[in-house]
């Protein structure tokens, strides 16, 4: 119990990831399920690191700063889109995007 | 230059680099040069052309790169020339639909050569993290063009639903990554492949694998990790549309190759049985769900993902024959694909969206050559004699049968009838309804022609003298690491 | 010991702002914790002795995706709460119910794997000409990875591209 072993990391991050997929499935702000994927990304992280510690390896690293870049563009991209959304609809509810069936 | 970097391995990467400087000076043009979207249509042009130039004169090496990052061989080489020519076929048709749009060129044609520089590093990365890489820059590319035209909300909505289940599926992509890294130390493809041989897998490496697996799964759009093709077809401009249904579809399933056959070959009981259910379901979902749509560019979004069901039956039968099949389909789906998109897209007039199948109303007596390159992108789609779809069928459920999965190729032949009635339901709508057609009469510019003209000349050259294509196609498949270690079962 | 208490102290923290993030009515609040479960990250990543992605995860999470965050939210000057109207075939619970299931799943399979074969793979890096992590992560992106990298650098411009067309007001 005292002692940390990788998978207590593996173990925390699976507990993240699953909380960020449940926040995408579940709430209906799309700013919210925004925050809910970085969550999922943040749990791919720590999986990396952890894993870079365990094996002695830096690869794990790097994946982890390319990680980072990809979450900083699809930010950008990401809210971007919403506020062209909002825009026209008023709204950044996910059950209220019904111009076509869903 | 960096240590261990030599100028080989920026020789080997031009084609990259021309695409790359192309694309940053297009964007520099448009700002110096407002107004002049034909000059920017021939600077994007002349870049694809030069990159395809290029690649082509790769074609014969088979080598790897950037210290082991990048793979310049056959396979590769076929994957980009697909995606170059759909490119500039891309290219072609939206210069006619950005001025009806009333859209500036500049960013456009950059984004598009954008997502075509991601999806050439898709087809030869020999990394997860190269792969991951060039698969984002590909994504971001298309988030960005499905909603280019802002002040219409199913462009609005359709950026929004795939920038969510894009971003969704990205999550879940790289968290069965980062679980083949824990258990390889690696990844570099050919190290995970080598750390996985011998043993039998661990469940966290089959957890990976089934995550990597759904991850791609949205990628290519199969069941049931389509939701979001349909909507996203349909709200997008017709142009991306088509881009989106051939480039993207097209080096995600080399990146699919590449990540199960060169590097997880250890694994591949588990996921043949895994991409064997995919593929079943994917196309009866796809085209029993096309049978009832009114929308075409819709409807043909369900055909794609029907289309993306038969391309799996090659992943699942793995063998150098399985994937130059699969090659064979593919390069054969490009032209017929973007050539019923292009016929869509020239629709679309200034005062008609012109995407409904009552839209295409008494077309053979308005516009009778547009109607008979539609009804052979119709015939070839369906997969009729003796168009290059049904070569490209015959091809693949013969490397289906011959390797033993009869029932799967039972399936496939079944779909494909099924999916006849609703291609036919289109040639039915261009000449036997009587009705009168609506809106201002259709336009074939310049630009326009040349796509429609090499879309429906790849449809009938291969058709008729497909050898070409299948030699090609074996040599890229052949060019495969890892390939020879997968056997029939 | 020191590290036993340093992970559970921050796995609970970041365990529980990740709940709150996703639970939150009020968007704002919501992004305040979010900034506060990535700063936890960020000092978990120090105790895994990764000292530069510790540094860029405050610099570019905190600093930055956060701020467009709050910046977004108050863009969208919401008249009422978007949690409102709810789709009547929208299926939250069994989406909740799959969800747990899978979070069961992912955590059986990783505890059944490690308590068979405790943890015996290494795959130590190749030696380095430089010592410390900023300097050995440096090294390995400018010369193993160099291609991602500057493929990520055109993937930046894509993205800044098109944040600009796409929140400018005219086309």
């Amino acid at each position: 119990m005292l002692e940390i072993t990788p998978a207590h990391y593996t173990i925390l991050s699976a507990a993240l990831f699953s909380i960020g997929v449940i926040g995408v499935l579940v709430r209906r702000n799309i700013i919210i399920v925004f925050m809910a994927i970085e969550l999922m990304l943040n749990a791919v992280n720590i999986n990396l690191v952890a894993y870079a510690q365990q094996l002695q390896n830096l690869i794990g690293q790097v994946f982890v700063v390319f990680v980072i870049a990809v979450a900083a563009a699809e930010a950008a991209v990401g809210l971007g889109i919403l506020l062209a959304f909002y825009r026209n609809k008023e709204t950044v509810n996910i059950d209220e995007m019904n111009v076509m069936r869903w | 230059m960096p240590a261990g970097f030599s100028a080989a391995d920026f020789y080997y990467i031009l084609p990259e680099l021309l695409l790359t400087g192309g694309a940053l000076l297009v964007l520099m043009l448009s700002v110096l040069t407002p107004k002049q979207d034909g000059l920017l249509l021939v600077a994007a042009l002349a870049t694809v052309g030069a990159t395809l130039a290029v690649v082509v004169s790769f074609a014969g090496l088979d080598v790897t790169a950037s210290r082991g990052l990048l793979a310049i061989d056959g396979f590769a080489a076929f994957f980009k020339v697909v995606v170059l020519l759909s490119a500039a076929l891309t290219l072609l048709m939206s210069s006619p639909y950005l001025k009806t749009e009333g859209i500036q060129a500049g960013e456009y044609y950059f984004l598009i050569l954008c997502a075509a520089l991601g999806m050439m590093f898709m087809s030869s990365g020999l990394d997860l993290i190269t792969l991951f890489i060039g698969l984002e820059t590909m994504a971001v590319s298309f988030y960005i063009l499905a909603g280019f035209l802002k002040p219409n909300p199913r462009s609005n909505e359709a950026a929004v639903k795939y920038f969510l289940l894009g971003a969704f599926s990205l999550g879940v992509l790289l968290y069965g990554m980062s679980l083949l890294y824990g258990a390889t130390g690696t990844t570099h493809l050919s190290g995970i492949a080598a750390a996985l041989g011998g043993a039998s897998p661990s469940l966290v490496v089959i957890l990976g694998v089934v995550l990597v697996g759904a991850g791609m799964g949205f990628k290519i759009a199969a069941v049931p990790f389509h939701m979001w093709a349909p909507d996203v077809y349909e709200g997008a401009p017709t142009p991306v549309t088509a881009y989106l249904s051939v480039g993207s579809k097209a080096a995600s399933f080399a990146m699919l190759i590449r990540i199960f056959i060169e590097g997880l070959p250890a694994v591949g009981a588990e996921w043949t049985m895994l991409f064997y259910a995919l593929a079943v379901v994917t196309m009866t979902v796809g085209n029993i769900a096309a049978l009832t749509q009114s929308n075409l560019k819709r409807m043909l979004a369900y055909s794609s993902i029907a289309h993306a069901g038969y391309l799996l039956m090659g992943v699942v039968v793995g063998t150098e024959r399985g994937v130059a099949a699969m090659l064979v389909y593919l390069g054969v789906y490009v032209f017929m694909q973007l050539g019923a998109f292009a016929v869509i897209t020239m629709m679309r007039r200034s005062d008609i969206i012109g995407e409904e199948l009552k839209d295409l109303n008494g077309l053979s007596k308005r516009s009778p050559i547009v109607a008979f390159a539609m009804l052979f992108f119709m015939l070839s789609l369906g997969g009729i004699p003796p168009t290059a779809g049904f070569m490209g069928k015959v091809w693949l459920f013969g490397a289906t049968i011959d390797a033993g999965f009869i029932w799967l190729a039972v399936i496939a032949v079944a779909n494909s009838a099924v999916s006849l009635y609703y291609y036919l339901r289109v040639v039915v709508f261009m000449w036997i309804n009587e009705e009168e057609g609506v809106g201002s009469p259709l336009t074939i510019g310049p630009a326009m022609s040349v796509a429609l003209g090499v879309a429906l000349f790849g449809t009938v050259v291969f058709g008729v003298y497909p050898q070409f294509l299948f030699e090609h196609a074996e040599a890229a498949a052949r060019s495969l690491d890892g390939i020879a270690s997968i056997t029939l079962r | 010991m020191a590290e036993a208490i340093a992970f559970y102290t921050l796995s609970i923290l970041i365990l529980g702002l990740g709940v709150a993030v996703i639970t939150t009515p009020r968007t704002v609040h919501s992004v305040v914790f979010l900034v506060l479960n990535f700063l936890c990250v960020a000092v978990l990543y120090v105790v895994l002795r990764a000292e530069f992605l510790a540094v860029i995860q405050i610099l570019v999470y905190a600093g930055g995706i956060v701020v467009l965050y709050l910046f977004v939210v108050m863009l969208v000057n919401l008249k009422r709460q978007p949690e409102e109207h709810q789709d009547p075939r929208r299926l939250a619970k069994i989406g909740l119910g799959l969800s747990g299931a899978m979070l069961v799943e992912l955590a059986a399979i990783v505890v059944y794997s490690y308590s068979r074969e405790p943890s015996s793979v290494t795959a130590p890096s190749p030696a380095f000409p430089v010592q410390g992590n900023v300097e050995q992560l440096g090294w390995l992106l400018y010369t193993d990875y160099l291609i991602p990298f500057e493929v990520a650098s055109v993937l930046l411009l894509v993205a800044m591209v098109g944040a600009i067309i796409l929140a400018r007001r005219e086309l």
